[in-house]
C-alpha cells in the first residue's frame, strides 16, 4: 500500500482520539479507543469497518477550515479502497476500474457483441428458454466467469486477513458480522438516526434502506440462480419455470429490489458531497451501482418482454451485463461487502478477545 | 488557519429608532446553544424570529461546538443517565467549586429545569450516547452529547430551518439601540453590509470575552498575550460591553477567566478538547527556571485540571513543563501532539530549551524524597514525597525509568465570569430595574450562577435552561405588545 493514505489517516486518527466525542457513531470509532497509537494493521482495519455514514465529519469540531483540518470519511475511504486494490491480485486492473466506471460499460458491451455472436451459432436448440441460447453454453461461459473472480478475490481476502491478523473464526465471530452487516447497524448512526449523506447534517435513514434493498434484491436473485441450477441438475426440471416456482419468486422480487435499491443509492450518490468520499474512484463506484441496476432491471424486462422478438436482444444485454459484473467483480466496489464482513469478523474477535 | 475577524466601523446615521415598521418579533443575538435554545422556543410560541450569528457557517454555534455534555438533575435512571442526582445534591456540587458564589435561587431553577431539558433536547433532535470511554466519573451526573456539541448545534440549526427562522452568518452586531430600558433594535453588519434591524424584543445570547485579548491584557498584563484559547475567535465581547456601557446591571469578576493547562503547542483559538494533557498528576512539573511549583498530586485530575491553568499563568512567560517516564506513560488519555521523548532527563531537558543542571537537580531531589508503597492510578492513594517543598502528596514515583516524556503546558482559556444580572425570567435589568423587552441567556449571564470555579457540563445546563425561558419569554412579550 501506498504510504500516503496511511500516514494521512494515521495524522487524522491521533486528533480524534484524543476526543472521541464521536465514540458512540460506529464500530470504528469503538476500535479507535483501543489503541494509544496507531499502525497499518490497525488503521486498515478501521477503515474497512467505516461505512462512510458521514456523521463523524459532520459533527466535528476540526474540520476544515480549522488547521486539524478532520476528514475522516475519506481519509478512511482512501485507505479501504487502497486495501482492496493493494490486496487483490492484480491492483492495475482495479485501479483503472475503480478510477473510470465506463470501463465497466466497455466490457459490458464487449460481452453483448459476443453474446450476439454466439446467439448467431446454428448449435443452439430451438426449443424451450434455451432456444435464445443453450444451456450448456451458458454453464460453459458462466462457470469460469463465476469462479475465477471469486477466487481472486478470495487470495484478495486471505492476504488481508493476514494483514489485519486474524485469527481462526469462531462460530460467534461470524453471527456477530453477519447479524451487523444483516442489519447495516454501522450505518443507523449509533442511535437509529440513520447517516449524515445525502443532506448534509441532516440524518436520514434512506441510504441505509437503499442499501438493503439492493443488497437483500441481489442476494433474491443469486438465491434464484442456485435454486434453479439445483432443480435444473438434482431433479431435471428445466427452465422456463412458471410464475409460481422458487426461481421465479425469488428472481423477481429481487431483480425489483435491485433495480429499486440501485436506483436509489444512484440517486442518493449525486446528492452527496464528493469531498467525503474516496479521492478519484468515484466514477468506478456509479459505474458498479449501474452494472447492477442493469443485470436486474435488464432481467425484469427480460421476463416482462417474453417470447417477443425484443426478447433475444434483452437476453443479450442481461446476460453481458453479468458477465460484466462477474469478471470485474474482485475489482469493483463488490469488494466492499467481502472486506467489510471480514472486518466485522475480525472486530468480534478483538472486541471478544 | 486563524480566522481574521474585521474591525467594523458602525455606520451609525443608519440608527433610526422607531422608524420604520417592526421586522422582527424576537431578534437573537448569537448562535451557539443557549441562542439556539432561545429562538427555538420564540418560534415555537409562534414569534417571528431573527437569530444573528457572528460566525460563518462552518465555525457556527461559539464554544457550544467545542462542548460535550450538560450536567442534569434526575430523580431515577435517565436514557443513558445512571441512578439518580437531585437537586441538594446537584446544587452542593456547584457550591463546591463556586465556593459559594452563586446566586442560589438561579442556581436552583437552572438545576430544577435540567432535567426537562433532556426531553426536550432529544425531541429537538439531540441524540445523547453512553458516557465517553476515560469520562465513567460522569455517567451518573452527565449526558454525552452524540457526536459532541456540534452534532447538537446542527441539530438545532436544523430544527430552525423546519421553523422558518430566519439566520445570518457573519452577521456582526455592532450596536444594540435600547432608550429608557426599552430595546427598539439592532445595528448589524451582515457579510459586509449594515443595517439597522427593528424587533419587539432581543434575546442576548453571544458569550463572553474571552477571546478578546485586548481585554485579557488589562486584566492579567502582558501574561495574556501568552494565554491560548480553547474555544471559538467570536467570543470578544462587544455586545456585552455595549449593553455594560450603557448602564446593564453586571455581575462576576471582571477580570477573571476561566483557563486549565493546555499544551503549549495548541492552535491559538478553537484547540478545544483535544488540547487537554492529562498527565499531571503522574508527572513532576517544572516551570521554565527548571524548578517545581506546585503539588501535582493534589487530587485526581477531574478536580484539579481547572486551576492548572492559573497555575501555570502564574510562572515565568506562563509555561510549565509536565515530565513522566515510562511507568506513566499509557495512564492518561492519548495527547493529540506527541511527547517530547528522550532516554534521559538531561537529554529531554536540552530538547525542551529547559536549563539542564536545574531540571537534573530538581528530579533528583523529586526521586530521592519519593517514598516505597502502593500505587493506585485511579485513586489517592497517598503515595507521598518526605520532606520535599512543595511535596507532592499522591502518585509519588520517581521519575526513573526511561524513556522519558515531556509535554509543555500552557494557559488555556475556557471562558469569561463577567457578564449581565438577570432575574427568574432571564430578564436584563438596568439599575435594578427591569428592562422591558432585553433578555439574556448562556455565558453571557452564567456569571451569577458560576461566580468561580467550574462545574463540568454545567455551562450547557444554564445555556439551555435559560435559552428556553429567555425565548418563550420574550415571545410572550412580543404577543402582547403587538
Amino acid at each position: 500500500m501506498h504510504a500516503k493514505a496511511l500516514e494521512e489517516a494515521n495524522r487524522q486518527l491521533a486528533i480524534c482520539n484524543a476526543c472521541r466525542y464521536c465514540e458512540g457513531f460506529c464500530a470504528s470509532f469503538q476500535a479507535m479507543t483501543r489503541y494509544r497509537s496507531f499502525n497499518d494493521e490497525n488503521i486498515i482495519h478501521m477503515a474497512n469497518l467505516c461505512h462512510n455514514c458521514q456523521a463523524c465529519y459532520h459533527s466535528c469540531q476540526y474540520t476544515c477550515p480549522h488547521e486539524f483540518d478532520l476528514n475522516i470519511p475519506k481519509a478512511l475511504a482512501d485507505v479501504r479502497v487502497e486495501s482492496w486494490e493493494s490486496h487483490v491480485p492484480g491492483s492495475l486492473i482495479a485501479m483503472k476500474l475503480q478510477s473510470n466506471g465506463w470501463t465497466i460499460a466497455l466490457i459490458t458491451m464487449v460481452a453483448a457483441i459476443l453474446f450476439g455472436l454466439v446467439g448467431n451459432i446454428p448449435w443452439i436448440s430451438d426449443e424451450t428458454f434455451y432456444s435464445l441460447i443453450s444451456h450448456n453454453s451458458l454453464v460453459a461461459v458462466f462457470t469460469p466467469l463465476f469462479f475465477g473472480p471469486l477466487l481472486i478475490l478470495f487470495v484478495g481476502l486471505y492476504r488481508y486477513w493476514n494483514t489485519v491478523g486474524g485469527d481462526w473464526i469462531r462460530w460467534a465471530d461470524l453471527t456477530s458480522a453477519f447479524h451487523a452487516a444483516g442489519t447495516m447497524k454501522n450505518l443507523d448512526g449509533g442511535m437509529g438516526q440513520g447517516c449524515n449523506y445525502e443532506n448534509t447534517d441532516r440524518y436520514s435513514k434512506t441510504r441505509k434502506w437503499a442499501h438493503h434493498a439492493t443488497m437483500y434484491g441481489f442476494l433474491l436473485c443469486f438465491a434464484a440462480t442456485s435454486v434453479a441450477t439445483i432443480m435444473h441438475y438434482g431433479f431435471g426440471l428445466e427452465a422456463p419455470y412458471p410464475f409460481l416456482s422458487l426461481p421465479k419468486l425469488l428472481g423477481v422480487s429481487g431483480g425489483i429490489l435491485l433495480t429499486l435499491g440501485t436506483s436509489k443509492l444512484l440517486y442518493l450518490k449525486t446528492k452527496s458531497d464528493p469531498k467525503l468520499g474516496v479521492s478519484d474512484r468515484r466514477s468506478g463506484e456509479y459505474g458498479f451501482i449501474s452494472i447492477l441496476w442493469l443485470v436486474s432491471t435488464s432481467g425484469l424486462l427480460l421476463y416482462w418482454l417474453g417470447g417477443t422478438a425484443a426478447a433475444g436482444a434483452m437476453l443479450n444485454i442481461h446476460l453481458a451485463s453479468i458477465a460484466a459484473f462477474f469478471v470485474t467483480l474482485p475489482y469493483t466496489k463488490m469488494a466492499h461487502g467481502f472486506f467489510r464482513l471480514a472486518a466485522l469478523i475480525r472486530e468480534s474477535q478483538m472486541t471478544k478477545a | 488557519m486563524p480566522i481574521e475577524i474585521p474591525k467594523i466601523e458602525p455606520n451609525t446615521a443608519l440608527v433610526r429608532p422607531g422608524e420604520e415598521p417592526f421586522s422582527y418579533d424576537v431578534i437573537v443575538v448569537g448562535g451557539g446553544n443557549a441562542a439556539l435554545c432561545a429562538a427555538i422556543r420564540a418560534a415555537e410560541s409562534g414569534a417571528k424570529v431573527l437569530l444573528l450569528e457572528r460566525a460563518r457557517r462552518s465555525y457556527r454555534g461559539g464554544n457550544s461546538r467545542h462542548t460535550r455534555n450538560f450536567r442534569c438533575m434526575h430523580q431515577t435512571p435517565k436514557g443513558v443517565l445512571t441512578d439518580q442526582y437531585l437537586e441538594d445534591e446537584f446544587f452542593e456540587d456547584l457550591v463546591k467549586v463556586t465556593k459559594g458564589d452563586t446566586d442560589e435561587s438561579l442556581a436552583r431553577l437552572a438545576i430544577r429545569h435540567s432535567e426537562e431539558c433532556y426531553d426536550w433536547m432529544q425531541s429537538q433532535g439531540v441524540y445523547f450516547q453512553e458516557s465517553l470511554s476515560g469520562t465513567l466519573s460522569l455517567s451518573r451526573t452527565n449526558a454525552f452529547f452524540l457526536g459532541g456539541g456540534k452534532a447538537l448545534v446542527n441539530a438545532y440549526y436544523n430544527r430552525l430551518e423546519d421553523l422558518s427562522v430566519d439566520v445570518h452568518y457573519l452577521a456582526t452586531v455592532l450596536d444594540i439601540v435600547i432608550q429608557d430600558r426599552l430595546f427598539d433594535g439592532v445595528l448589524v453588519d451582515i457579510k459586509g453590509k449594515q443595517s439597522y434591524i427593528r424587533a419587539r424584543a432581543v434575546v442576548l445570547a453571544s458569550g463572553g470575552f474571552e477571546s478578546n485579548k485586548e481585554w485579557l491584557t488589562r486584566a492579567w498584563g502582558d501574561a495574556a498575550k501568552n494565554f491560548l484559547i480553547r474555544g471559538t475567535p467570536y467570543n470578544t465581547g462587544e455586545v456585552l460591553k455595549n449593553l455594560l456601557d450603557k448602564g446593564a446591571d453586571q455581575v462576576g469578576d471582571p477580570t477573571q477567566c476561566h483557563a486549565v493547562a493546555i499544551d503549549g503547542r495548541a492552535p491559538e483559538y478553537d484547540g478545544g478538547i483535544v488540547t487537554r494533557v492529562d498527565c499531571v498528576p503522574f508527572s513532576v512539573v517544572l516551570n521554565k527556571n527548571g524548578e517545581r511549583f506546585y503539588d501535582e498530586g493534589e487530587d485526581v485530575w477531574p478536580k484539579r485540571y481547572a486551576i492548572w491553568g492559573r497555575l501555570v499563568a502564574a510562572q515565568p512567560d506562563q509555561v510549565g513543563y509536565a515530565i513522566i517516564d515510562q511507568k506513566s506513560h499509557n495512564l492518561f488519555m492519548p495527547t493529540v501532539f506527541t511527547a517530547t521523548q528522550a532516554n534521559s532527563i538531561t537529554e529531554l531537558a536540552e530538547k525542551l530549551g529547559l536549563p539542564v543542571k536545574s531540571v537534573e537537580k530538581t528530579i533528583s531531589k523529586f526521586n530521592a524524597a519519593c517514598q516505597d508503597g502502593e500505587f493506585y492510578p485511579t485513586e489517592l492513594d497517598g503515595l507521598s514525597t518526605k520532606d520535599l517543598k512543595p511535596a507532592k502528596t499522591n502518585w509519588a514515583r520517581p521519575i526513573d525509568t526511561p524513556p522519558f516524556y515531556g509535554y509543555q503546558l500552557r494557559p488555556g482559556v475556557t471562558f469569561t465570569y463577567l457578564g449581565f444580572k438577570v432575574d427568574g425570567d432571564a430578564r436584563v435589568s438596568f439599575s435594578n430595574e427591569r428592562a422591558t423587552n432585553v433578555w439574556a441567556a448562556g455565558e453571557i449571564m452564567a456569571g451569577s450562577i458560576l461566580g468561580q470555579g467550574y462545574l463540568a457540563g454545567f455551562g450547557m445546563t444554564i445555556g439551555t435552561v435559560f435559552g428556553r425561558i429567555a425565548g418563550k419569554e420574550a415571545a410572550d412579550y412580543a404577543r402582547q405588545s403587538a
